[in-house]
């Protein structure tokens, strides 16, 4: 069989077969039982030419609606931001998208130089000493997080707001059950965790107090509140974070938390049904050596010049095997690239102004909504997303299916996974929607319920 | 001598931009009228300020400095460096598969949805297991996954089994799952063949044996000839069987782990199905099951119904939960779908035949001059002792540092444990005759050096942009981030 990506001719197969003493591409297979061969063709879908596979990809991607075509206020965790021009142009460059983890750093001086530059960009960004070379996503990271305090606290119960992406939340559940942890979830008043239930689910006992801000309703969480509740007791204050936010809003290290995780997606990369994003994870110096992960450090070559190595590796699942800190062996270091190309463009003025942008867009789509004949949830202060309260008995999935009609990709149903919360949709707004587009939006809205 | 690269905090010059951001239409109200002040930050983050033309010419000076698979031959051994095609990034690009978000109405994605449940399928089909999740990130991301569902599995049947069985010639990430999913490991010494050894595993299971972790074929590209025993054994005590697909590039369309008696399996789509590597990822970590692990499953699962439309299946009370944010990561799901099309079933098994071919080619000619560890057939991968060479004081790792003159990726080398100085070499099956003679020519010529000028060898890399760089140093006085702001 002939194939684009294959180059063996059959003169090539003849003479390598000849050169191992074989006869026939069988006879490299003689050590696999004859019991547990598999005969025929296996039941999986058929070769397509190049031309036929592109159309076939392009029309399973037009049965999807998209944010090109359409015009989304759904957030829940992943925005629809404007992506810089650039960033598609470097991570398309394929020395980094064809290479391996920078296993040999002669030859990986680009990366180890990106992830360096990632992770002084997440401290400086968050306020925290140390940072990795970046998690699979935030919920991931924010898992592992549970799991260091634990280890270094020697506690096994996990304090954790309902506020919390109540995925990352189950992501927690199924991690700790795995490592033996006690999850206990406090609840919310007016869209941000209730402090008084925190302060008594705080125990001697517990690693870790779990806060999200903005939390899962946009909802800023009075972290300098909550802090000393959690340091009282000596537990472990782990904050997940919107890096956008942190354009503007105050820094987890000023906050005083120990453990800081967040999703990086805001920060230039697609949306792509929920995946591959890049979460990232920052610590107080004294956990440094607990952090999982890789991580890349400065050093000098033999002349003396700067070079970057992968290191504290003695945390490593390939060295310490079963003791390692963590199982996790890569990162996301494609998407690190990327939200550091975005930073890099955006920079320290484009931070701030793309944070006001979304605080601007979304308070004024908020200040429509409770001028109109609805009504927001909750009235805490929010970053770019905020619930509306609609009228008792609103079938949500009906209300979205006709929003689409209208070319409107709508808001998350708050009262799927919250009792408490039926009727009320989560809507964000990013930057990338139009004061007429909001206004249209609203008036759709206001017309279906 | 090379100049140091600076970093992007060392362009920066304050007023200069490199973004131009949607404009404001809405009242420009001021950030203190809109979040009570004690929220905000009092100090920004010190990010540079640089231009465009500063950006690309950075970054493009960094992929400079950066080996990939498009640079040249790259046989890390168990790591699969198979080219990535270009077809499938440009379709992962596509705006109906990179613009969506989980959360729309499932009627707005129903091609995602369809090329969710396919795949599901063609996974299936592939490893002979009764049932996929696309959840898992990574291949030690799947390890622990299969390891809740299997645990969960013992649980069901009011069983408590502590221990996991690992070969000592197995990925770290094993043992390391193993701990995360809350097991002990149990490592048993691979016989004098390499293989498992059938006397120390019947001794090593019992009553606590929750399961068996096995790549086949090994870390040392050897196909386990006794699998069929190792299953009756681990089976018979109560335990089940685990594969780690790593290195199922040289078995695609020939054997399958479920008919091998493997009722649980992970691949690694970023080795095995083409996607790239990313530079460290992102990758996917696909797991099957046999249908008496299914109730267990991550939820959602992808599921049709007869009317033919597609659904986010999330009626499963007996699952572990979840394990990964939204659907697992789709972006590269797309593209290993796109690579299975390019092959179809019967392509697919040639990309393993001629894997294994490679393979065998290169230890050949290579075993007169590096000790061959396991002689005989190997699969997709082989593995050589550079130990012949310490008389000369050469070492492994000067072998390695001295291919990067000759513009080659080195092997995996000093992995798995129990080989000395190790080689690993994995050739995967896109890579010429010719390729394979150049690097095998210069393998040699490095064995000749190491006898006739053993420090050209051992002060290797002569040629990078930096040289050998000080390890023990970054480690104990480390320097994490450039603290520029």
């Amino acid at each position: 069989m002939k194939h684009r990506y294959l180059p063996m001719t059959d003169q090539d197969q003849a003479e390598m077969l000849a050169a191992v003493g074989a006869e026939t591409i069988e006879d490299l297979f003689a050590d696999i039982p004859e019991a547990i061969r598999y005969q025929g063709v296996l039941p999986m879908s058929s070769r397509l030419g190049e031309y036929e596979l592109l159309k076939h990809m392009r029309a399973l991607a037009d049965k999807n609606a998209d944010f090109d075509r359409y015009t989304s206020f759904l957030g829940a965790g992943l925005y629809d931001h404007h992506i810089p021009v650039v960033l598609n142009h470097v991570i398309s460059r394929s020395e980094f998208y064809t290479a391996y983890t920078p296993y040999q750093p002669e030859i990986s001086q680009g990366e180890l130089q990106a992830i360096f530059e990632f992770q002084s960009y997440i401290c400086e960004l968050t306020g925290m000493k140390v940072a990795n070379a970046s998690m699979y996503d935030g919920s991931t990271a924010l898992a592992e997080a549970a799991a260091l305090a634990s280890g270094a606290t020697k506690r096994k119960r996990i304090v954790i707001s309902r506020a919390v992406h109540p995925e990352a939340r189950e992501i927690v559940l199924t991690s700790a059950h795995g490592l033996g942890l006690d999850v206990i979830e406090v609840g919310f008043k007016d869209g941000v965790t209730d402090q008084e239930a925190l302060a008594a689910a705080i125990t001697e006992d517990t690693a870790a107090v779990l806060i999200q801000s903005p939390n899962f309703f946009g909802c800023i969480e009075d972290v300098r509140a909550i802090e000393p509740l959690v340091h009282d007791k000596k537990a472990m204050l782990v904050l997940s974070v919107n890096p956008l936010s942190l354009g503007l809003l105050e820094s987890p290290g000023e906050l005083g938390a120990d453990i800081v995780v967040g999703d990086a997606q805001p920060l230039g990369i697609p949306a792509s049904l929920g995946g591959p994003t890049c979460g990232f994870f920052a610590v107080s110096e004294p956990l440094m050596r607990r952090i999982p992960g890789r991580i890349v450090g400065q050093t000098v070559d033999s002349e003396g010049k700067r070079g970057f190595v992968l290191t504290l590796q003695a945390r490593e699942q390939h060295i310490r095997r079963e003791k390692a800190t963590s199982n996790i062996c890569s990162n996301q270091a494609l998407l690190a690239l990327c939200a550091s190309v975005y930073m890099s463009t955006l920079g320290k003025a484009g931070m701030q102004e793309a944070a006001l942008l979304n605080i601007r867009k979304s308070h004024y789509a908020a200040e429509r909504v409770a001028s109109g004949s609805l009504s927001l949830a909750f009235a805490s202060p929010f970053f770019n997303e905020f619930a509306v309260k609609l009228p008792a008995g609103t079938d949500m999935k009906q209300l979205n299916a006709k929003l689409l009609e209208r070319g409107f990709i709508g808001g998350y149903d708050l009262g799927a996974v919250y009792p408490e919360l039926e009727n009320c949709m989560l809507i964000a707004v990013t930057e990338r929607r139009t004061k007429e587009e909001i206004d249209h939006f609203i008036s759709e809205l206001e017309a279906m319920v | 001598m090379k100049p140091e690269k600076a970093l992007i905090f060392e362009l920066s010059k304050p007023g200069r931009t490199a973004y131009s951001l949607p404009e404001c239409d809405v009242p420009e109200k001021e950030t203190s009228e809109l979040i009570p002040a004690h929220l905000l930050r009092q100090k920004p983050a010190e990010l540079p300020e640089v231009y465009e033309v500063d950006v690309i010419r950075h970054y493009t000076e960094l992929s400079r400095r950066n080996f990939g698979i498009d640079n040249g031959f790259y046989p890390l051994g168990s790591c699969t460096m198979k080219y990535n095609p270009k077809i499938n990034e440009d379709v992962a690009r596509f705006a109906g598969f990179a613009k969506i978000h989980p959360y729309q109405p499932e009627e707005s994605i129903q091609g995602a949805l369809e090329l969710l449940f396919t795949l599901q399928n063609d996974l299936a089909a592939l490893t002979g297991m009764d049932q996929v999740t696309l959840q898992p990130a990574a291949g030690a991301h799947g390890e622990w996954t299969g390891l809740m569902l299997i645990r969960a599995y013992h649980e069901a049947r009011g069983e408590h089994r502590t221990k996991v069985i690992v070969p000592d010639s197995s990925h770290g990430t094993n043992p390391a799952s193993a701990t995360v999913a809350g097991y002990d490991t149990v490592t048993i010494k691979s016989n004098e063949r390499g293989m498992v050894d059938l006397d120390a595993l019947r001794a090593a299971v019992g009553s606590d044996t929750a399961a068996l972790m096995l790549t086949n074929p090994s870390t040392l590209g050897l196909f386990e000839e006794q699998i069929v025993e190792i299953a009756e054994i681990v089976h018979e005590a109560g335990g089940l069987l685990y594969y780690d697909g790593a290195n199922s590039n040289a078995i695609m369309g020939i054997t399958r782990p479920g008919d091998m008696g493997f009722d649980v399996v992970h691949l690694n789509l970023h080795k095995t199905m083409s996607t790239p590597h990313g530079g460290g990822g992102p990758g996917a970590g696909p797991v099957g099951v046999k249908s008496k692990l299914i109730p267990f499953l991550p939820k959602p699962i992808v599921s049709k119904r007869e009317d033919g439309t597609f659904y986010w299946d999330y009626d499963r009370p007996q699952s572990i939960g979840r394990v990964k944010a939204y659907y697992g990561n789709f972006g590269i799901l797309v593209r290993a779908y796109t690579y299975i099309r390019t092959y179809g079933p019967e392509g697919l098994r040639r990309v393993s035949e001629l894997a294994v071919l490679n393979a065998n080619y290169m230890m050949h000619r290579l075993a007169p001059y590096y000790e061959v560890a396991y002689p005989g057939l190997c699969k997709h991968e082989f593995v050589l002792s550079g130990r012949k060479l310490k008389q000369y004081g050469v070492r492994t790792l000067d072998v390695a540092k001295r291919l990067l003159d000759f513009g080659y990726h080195p092997p995996t080398i000093y992995f798995p444990l129990n080989v000395e100085e190790c080689i690993m070499i994995e050739p995967t099956e896109t890579e010429s005759k010719e390729t394979l003679d150049g690097f095998i020519d210069t393998m040699i010529q490095i064995a000749k050096e190491a006898e006739t000028t053993p420090e050209v060898v051992i002060n290797a890399p002569h040629t990078t942009v930096v040289k050998r760089l000080d390890e023990t140093t970054a480690a104990r006085k480390p320097v994490l981030n450039c603290t520029c702001g």
